[in-house]
């Protein structure tokens, strides 16, 4: 079976976020997929990977694997981790082609948008950013 | 000086005889009746900047609709008035820090233009290779990264006097730091971070006594207590107008008159001349000399608006109103949350509430506090050596203002066992 695409994805995660009616409920479920993130090697979190927010921090690691972009991914601050997981669910494993395409409208869709606001300065934004530049780069090859 | 200014004994006790009705005045902030997210604001992030009275926007509409015009140009009739107000709000400031002369008042942009001014002008002419500038491990980055510019231009070294773990300065260290290499002494004179009130009477008249200038960053000091640079003999005072429930963008940099006659000018341009010619221009008597171009005419207008606001209430009245609310806040927060970490114990200190809650991320934290109409400050506060020193990514940071009540404690601490339901399994 192939991998589902980013827009089936998007579509899964607002199915899913639906079920939820308090904003509590929803950020509950964001955190226990924060928690439930493979945990990346310590080996990745360096100065290289960390993508700085004022706020909080993410590691952003991306590898090519059979022309699909893995990305591996992590942030100290757990909302920030969920939505972390949520972009490595979507992104990850996808063809460079399509990850350059992607708009991500489903975090928009879920109302979570603000955490992509550039105000929020959590590093979310420039990650988002990094994955599209790598993904590029893998185009231009 | 003008009579109607009040004298420092006036800063301190008001000049209201009736005691302050706390609640009443609250209306006088329009913004602290909004709702946030379905719930009444609670406004905490008071260090980062305070709310201002309608009494300030009041004055600056009056300015606007009825003598607006540039300052110290013309002769018609509205910029005499624009500039007598103008002036008039120097001399208000001059009074609010107890300054001799109000030309040693010079308008800023803020805290942090006022410091660069002094890393340009003091920093550039006056510090040699070898040279120290002495500040505290404390300091925002405000007054960290002039000084490195400054001693990277000049080969100077800038020394720095540790943090103890309860959040106050080494004196032993800077008692050994000061030196006849010192230059300088740039400290901060309350923490925004830890709410800590620095030893200025032991540490100014030390560093005096060699002979080292001072100057004061006092963004936290000015909108929690009266200020008398003449009684410290302090010879730079900075701070911004926005923490003291006046306007953006406007500040105030306190210098004696005997340095700022020496130092040079910082930026060039109109009203900082005396005469401009191609082959030499001769500059301004102060306070003009440091003011280049059109000024912060309306920032002005509004800072005096806010003083006098202030003047009636009175600084120790303010400074026993935000103790109540802050130390009652830690009270609360002690005994509500057992995995609750201060950071920053100080016994002198303002009502700056730093903290963490267990393993949680301060930005987490802060957002479902936000959610619950609880409006305060997360992350490194702009003073990352800090921060690093007490290894922490940053704090959850509660800052009072005397417009506070104790039912937005009460709203905080609900909120936080909420923040402490989601986050901490």
């Amino acid at each position: 079976m192939s991998h589902p695409s980013i827009q089936e994805i998007g579509e899964e995660i607002v199915e899913e976020f639906s079920w939820f009616s308090s904003w509590e409920e929803k950020y509950e479920h964001l955190i226990e997929m924060g928690r439930q993130l493979p945990i990346i090697d310590a080996a990745y979190k360096t100065n290289e990977r960390l993508v700085r927010g004022c706020q909080s921090k993410v590691w952003l690691h991306a590898e090519s694997e059979d022309h699909r972009v893995v990305f591996r991914a992590d942030s100290d601050a757990i909302i920030t981790k969920g939505i972390v997981a949520l972009l490595v669910r979507a992104l990850s494993h996808q063809t460079p082609e399509d990850i350059v395409r992607s708009d991500l409208g489903f975090i928009d869709t879920i109302g979570l948008k603000a955490h992509l606001s550039p105000t929020r300065s959590n590093g979310l934004v420039s990650m988002i950013h990094q994955m599209k530049q790598y993904a590029g780069n893998q185009l231009n090859h | 000086m003008n009579a109607e200014l009040p004298d420092i004994l006036s800063w301190r006790k008001g000049s209201s005889a009736q005691p302050v009705d706390w609640e009443k005045l609250r209306n006088d902030f329009p913004i602290l009746q909004r709702q946030v997210n379905g719930h009444p604001l609670a406004y905490l992030d008071n260090a980062a900047s305070a709310q201002k009275p309608w009494q300030v926007k009041e004055a600056e509409q009056a300015l606007y609709d009825q003598y607006y015009a540039n300052v110290h140009r013309g002769v018609h009739t509205l910029s005499q008035e624009g500039t007598n107000a103008f002036e008039e709000a120097r001399a208000w400031v001059a009074s609010f820090i107890n300054a001799p002369e109000k030309e040693e008042v010079i308008f800023t942009k803020g805290t942090t233009d006022g410091i660069n001014l002094l890393a340009y002008t003091f920093g550039l002419d006056y510090l040699k290779p070898g040279d120290e500038i002495l500040l505290t491990g404390m300091e925002h980055h405000a007054n960290i990264v002039p000084w490195q510019l400054a001693a990277r231009r000049t080969g100077a070294v800038i020394k720095v006097v540790p943090v103890l773990d309860n959040g106050t300065l080494d004196l032993e260290s800077f008692d050994k730091l000061l030196s006849e290499k010192t230059k300088l002494l740039s400290m901060v004179w309350v923490s925004n971070s830890l709410g800590t009130i620095n030893p200025v009477d032991y540490m100014v008249p030390k560093a005096k006594s060699l002979g080292v200038p001072v100057l004061l960053d006092a963004a936290q000091a000015a909108p929690h207590m009266a200020i008398d640079v003449q009684a410290l003999d302090i010879d730079f005072l900075v701070f911004s107008a926005h923490k003291v429930i006046g306007p953006t963008g406007f500040g105030v940099l306190y210098g004696k008159r005997s340095w700022l006659d020496m130092l040079p000018p910082f930026m060039g341009g109109g009203d900082m001349i005396d005469q401009v010619r191609f082959e030499e221009t001769t500059f301004n008597a102060l306070p003009h000399k440091f003011e280049a171009g059109t000024p912060h005419i309306s920032g002005a207008i509004g800072f005096c608006a806010a003083l006098k606001y202030l003047a009636q209430i009175g600084m120790d009245r303010v400074a026993a109103r935000e103790q109540e609310l802050g130390e009652l806040c830690r009270t609360k927060l002690r005994e509500a949350f057992p995995k609750l970490r201060f950071i920053g114990e100080a016994t002198e200190r303002v009502a700056v509430v730093s903290f963490l809650l267990g393993e949680a991320h301060p930005y987490d934290v802060g957002f479902i506090l936000d959610k619950e109409g609880v409006a305060v400050r997360t992350g490194h506060h702009c003073c990352q050596p800090l921060m690093d020193r007490f290894r922490v990514p940053g704090t959850v940071r509660a800052s009072f203002a005397f417009y506070n009540t104790k039912s937005e404690i009460d709203q905080l601490i609900a909120a936080l066992a909420k923040a402490q339901k989601m986050l901490l399994p």
